[in-house]
């Protein structure tokens, strides 16, 4: 049971990959706990969890990879639940208990 | 938000939304619309004929596995009868291509293709680690790229293969417009919007059967068939200027995605413009005019619409070649710019310049020819790899003494 002085979180999956998981220690996949909400109390969306994600598990300082102005780099794909984030609401889309989200580049060669 | 409903199967879940049109797909339309799609511009310009053995350039990466996937599919359903082989290059270059290759060997067993890897260290006697150890990282894509396009050409001769297909996307293809814009090279412009490259002369074929497809569509095609790929980026960094191309490419992509197709057909439309370069592109001079002009004009909304009839485009060809001696002083010399440079005195100012091609080197004409030096194809006596390769060994030269 979520103690009542403890903020609740949302269980949910996220995922790396096209490279990406280079910038997260080079691993693919993060179980995460997120905030259900950010810190004006509003419901957690894709754009706090971006934030959340490059305060706690960014492990590389090359940052600028991933988020550009605060807003994810152009040419990563974003897909909730296996869907284009743009069918979703992009980063206003409301985070619910064990969403998966992958982040994907195809800005990587090979 | 209640799910939306797949545009075409009006049941499945949409999981997709098409940059090009915005239309929105469940996996399964999505995948079958890319795959027929990739079916069309193959048939509408006339790739591939019957039998053809066909070399799929092949480097572990997103877009020539999603070739290798798409091309195995299309043959099979199709019937296209093409004999397939996986093409791959060793640069050498420790920490990237080693771990690549091992994808592509993978690749070679999950598509049952047979796979021939040529290095550079056997081509050419130097791999990319010890070009950098000799020049530095700066401008060391020169050099790669210049060795890259023969090494395919040679281990396609070794297979006897004429033909290598290459996973080129739209993207890139938007890119290379870009920045031939930014560097007022029209003439390379025209070229680089060709599906189909080299010529009946030349012993080697080049095509890009992605060439309309979007980098997003082929890592979602890869993502939901879950292709094994392998990402990275080359440890040398690439050129900014190409960089700086992409990263714009992207963003405009974000704020407007049908301007990546926008481009690609911007530079086929200047293509045409172009003196002798309408077609030329793929210079074969006759036979093979159906296949050089990439029959885009019904192509389900990634073509252009210019409306041109098979009259015109004799009418094109006809002028094209009356025109080809006069223009033929619009070649880029690239060879020559690279060569000034390794010579230690960097000039900037040494770019190519269209006038001073021929006049200098006392070749006036440009004709394929075979370099003096390896017996390769070249338009110039010594063809470019033979012209860097000299200057690296004389800088390995002087290391060792």
């Amino acid at each position: 049971m979520t103690n009542s002085l403890e903020a609740p979180t949302i269980p949910i999956t996220v995922d790396f990959s096209g490279g990406l998981e280079m910038l997260f220690d080079n691993q693919r996949r993060y179980a995460v706990s997120l905030p259900a909400t950010d810190a004006n109390g509003k419901p957690a969306n894709i754009s706090f969890l971006i934030d959340h994600l490059c305060r706690t598990l960014m492990k590389d300082p090359r940052a600028d990879l991933f988020v550009l102005d605060r807003h994810i780099r152009p040419g990563i794909l974003v897909l909730i639940n296996d869907a284009d984030w743009e069918l979703e609401g992009e980063e206003a889309y409301e985070i619910q208990p064990r969403d998966n989200i992958l982040f994907v580049s195809t800005l990587h060669g090979g | 938000m209640a799910p939306t409903l797949c545009a075409v199967c009006k049941t499945e879940r949409a999981l997709i939304k098409r940059p090009k049109n915005h239309a929105k797909l469940c996996k399964g339309c999505f995948i079958s619309i890319f795959e027929d799609e990739v079916h069309h511009t193959i048939t509408s310009s006339q790739l591939f004929f019957p039998g053809e053995k066909v070399a799929i350039g092949a480097s572990g990466g997103k877009d020539s596995t999603v070739l290798a996937s798409v091309l195995k599919t299309l043959n099979e359903r199709h019937g296209y009868g093409l004999d397939l082989v996986l093409l791959s290059i060793d640069e050498g270059i420790k920490g990237y291509r080693d771990d690549s290759l091992e994808t592509v060997k993978r690749n070679a067993l999950q598509y049952d293709m047979p796979l021939k890897v040529v290095g550079y260290d056997e081509l050419y006697g130097w791999t990319m680690d010890q070009v950098v150890e000799t020049i530095g990282k700066k401008g060391n894509c020169t050099y790669c790229g210049v060795f890259r396009r023969q090494a395919l050409d040679r281990g396609a001769k070794m297979l006897g293969i004429q033909h290598v297909v290459t996973g080129h996307n739209a993207d890139d293809v938007a890119e290379t417009v870009l920045m031939n814009l930014l560097r007022g090279d029209l003439a390379r412009l025209s070229r680089s919007t060709s599906i189909v490259t080299g010529d009946s002369q030349s012993e080697v074929k080049r095509s890009k059967p992605l060439k309309y497809c979007y980098e997003k569509e082929i890592v979602l095609y890869a993502h939901h068939k879950k292709l094994d790929y392998f990402s990275t980026e080359c440890i040398y960094s690439p050129e900014a200027f190409r960089g700086s191309a992409r990263g714009l490419i992207k963003q405009l992509e974000r704020v407007r995605p049908t301007a990546i197709l926008d481009i690609v057909r911007s530079g086929e439309d200047m293509a045409r413009l172009v003196p002798g370069e309408s077609s030329s592109s793929c210079a074969c001079k006759g036979q093979k005019a159906v296949a050089a002009v990439p029959a885009e004009d019904d192509m389900g909304g990634c073509g252009s619409t210019s409306g041109r009839t098979p009259g015109d485009e004799m009418a094109a060809m006809d002028k094209q070649l009356r025109e080809n001696e006069a223009h033929e002083g619009l070649e880029i010399d690239i060879a020559k710019a690279v060569s000034e440079k390794t010579d230690g005195t960097e000039k900037q100012k040494g770019l190519p310049i269209r006038s001073a091609n021929g006049a200098s080197k006392g070749a006036p004409r440009q004709v394929l020819g075979k370099c003096k030096r390896c017996g390769y194809m070249s338009s110039q006596d010594i063809c470019q790899a033979c012209m860097l390769l000299e200057g690296l060994n004389k800088n390995r030269a002087q290391i060792q003494i």
